[in-house]
């Protein structure tokens, strides 16, 4: 057995499912619906989908941000969008989604619970996301100078140009066929099918990013539900296992960091054991279109994968479940017998800073 | 029920954080306001600038405090046609990771440069502090970096 193997085999313990997935509608700008009133439905489909209540839950883990909201605590507030009453054991990360799958994923792990609820949401709309994107950086050195996140993705996708690992034209294709596939994903929001040699005629916004190469501004909201042991075969016919998952970080020191390459997402890759079996699908958050370059190569996926059949973060990027929805539509093809295995990635940070890699697999 | 247009008000959340800025970025901070640019020396003699108490690479300590600059190479750039309102410059300026001499790592800050002809990876561009009055020990210290003998 390879290490990687065997490091992978460590890192599952107890076999989890994902049972349930549900996301809303994605759109540019929610302004009918707060926060709870944006997860109420979403919150509602996760658990009728699988004909269960909240009594069946054990834990509950969200993803949000107080920053894309404008007040402290909100999570707190959003708890009304479950009802817990009486209380219920409960956590929350401020970050994507998808670490909040890996927070109760990693409690499932230990045997004490069979069944978990995640959910993640964000409304971009309400501030300045160039501005607030600006505060999650190191607060001395980089903060201070206000670079939003397409400056800085810029400065990434240069770099790729420069060590001819991509080019403009690369990135204008990877924009194309992410649109184009979303028009077949009911809850993108960005969907067209317009060739590369248009989208190359689009305006620089930071050079060298034109307009199609970055994601759309995305008010949403996804929930999971996770399960275990005798539940898991309990709400589903053909579960969708979690085979391997990881995540890893890279300094904040982005002038320290190779920014062509993602040795975190490599580092995450070979725990969750992703070569250890064929990939037919993977979604991967890449929300500016060079990066699902640098994300290909770091998962070592070969041309036969398909990439963002939903579209990816290209076609609708909600802050703090844009990387939880990549795993819920990964699951979703699992279950819709299309795809055997998957990898599922989410990112955060700029430039790729943080990533978390996730191995899916039916039977 | 009709969705009625939504009504909107302004709303300004502060997080009015003071942070102490510790004996290594705080000496890199006194520098700018000397008018100086520093480093210091990772676990394997490496020059990390900006400087870090921690070896990104290792997690190690670091070391002694190392002079570096004024000048540097540009590693990667990108060109603002649009500046936004809170960037350091108000007119059209390029980004750019600069691996000042002596350094090994790279730092960001801004070019103000005529152009984006005027900026180049590889191309070396040179440090304009604000004046000595002016600074205050921040990264602000640093007006801007400037190409080299006027073009990249």
């Amino acid at each position: 057995m390879s290490a990687a193997a065997a490091t992978a085999k460590r890192a599952v313990r107890r076999p989890v499912s994902i049972a349930s997935f549900a996301q809303s509608e994605n759109v540019r700008q929610d302004d009918q619906h707060n926060e709870v009133e944006m997860l109420m439905p979403v919150v509602a489909e996760v658990f009728a989908n699988i004909g269960i209540t909240k009594n069946d839950i054990d834990f509950i883990c969200s993803g949000s941000s107080d920053y894309l909201i404008g007040g402290p605590f909100s999570f707190v507030t959003a708890l009304d969008a479950v009802g817990v009453w009486p209380p219920m054991p409960e956590s929350h990360t401020e970050m994507d989604g998808a670490w909040a799958l890996y927070e109760a994923w990693a409690l499932l792990q230990e045997g004490e619970i069979d069944a978990a609820l995640v959910y993640s949401f964000g409304r971009s709309s309400p501030g300045n996301l160039n501005e607030i994107l600006a505060l999650q950086l190191d607060p001395y050195y980089l903060a201070p100078l206000w670079p939003d996140p397409v400056s800085l993705a810029a400065l990434q996708a240069r770099a790729l140009i420069d060590a001819g690992k991509g080019s403009e034209e690369d990135f204008a294709a990877i924009a194309s066929r992410s649109r184009k596939d979303a028009l077949s994903n009911p809850n993108a929001q960005v969907a067209h099918d317009i060739p590369v040699e248009t989208l190359l005629r689009d305006e620089y916004v930071v050079s060298p990013l034109r307009r199609h190469a970055l994601p759309p501004i995305t008010d949403g909201a996804a929930a999971m539900v996770l399960a275990a042991g005798d539940k898991a075969r309990e709400w589903s016919d053909k579960p969708v296992w979690i085979s391997g998952f990881d995540h890893r970080i890279e300094t904040h020191s982005l002038g320290a960091r190779d920014l062509t390459s993602s040795p975190s997402t490599a580092k995450a890759a070979d725990v969750a054991g992703v070569a250890d079996g064929p990939i037919d699908v993977a979604e991967l958050h890449a929300p500016f279109a060079h990066q699902e370059m640098i994300l290909k190569e770091a998962l070592g996926l070969d041309d036969g994968v398909t990439i963002n059949p939903s579209g990816g973060a290209l076609a609708a990027n909600p802050i703090m479940s844009a990387g939880l929805i990549r795993i819920g539509e990964a699951a979703a093809r699992i279950a819709s017998g299309q795809a055997a295995r998957a990898v599922a990635h989410a990112t955060s940070g700029p430039c790729l800073q943080q990533n978390l890699v996730c191995v899916l697999e039916g039977e | 029920m009709p969705e009625s247009e939504a009504l909107h008000a302004s709303h300004v959340l502060e997080f009015p954080y003071s942070r102490s800025v510790g004996p290594v970025i705080g000496a890199f901070l006194t520098g700018l306001r000397d008018g100086k640019l520093s480093g210091v020396r990772g676990a394997g003699g490496s020059v990390i600038v900006p400087p870090t108490e921690y070896d990104p690479a290792t997690g190690d300590d670091t070391g002694e405090l190392v002079e570096v600059g004024p000048g540097g190479v540009v590693e990667s750039w990108a060109w603002v046609s649009n500046p936004l309102p809170k960037h350091p410059l108000a007119t059209p300026f390029a980004w750019a990771l600069i691996r000042l001499d002596g350094a090994d790592t790279a730092m960001l800050h801004v070019v103000d440069a005529g152009g984006p002809d005027q900026v180049a990876t590889g191309g070396r561009v040179t440090v304009r502090f604000r004046p000595a009055g002016d600074r205050i020990g921040a990264m602000a210290d640093i007006e801007a970096f400037i190409p080299e003998g006027g073009a990249a």
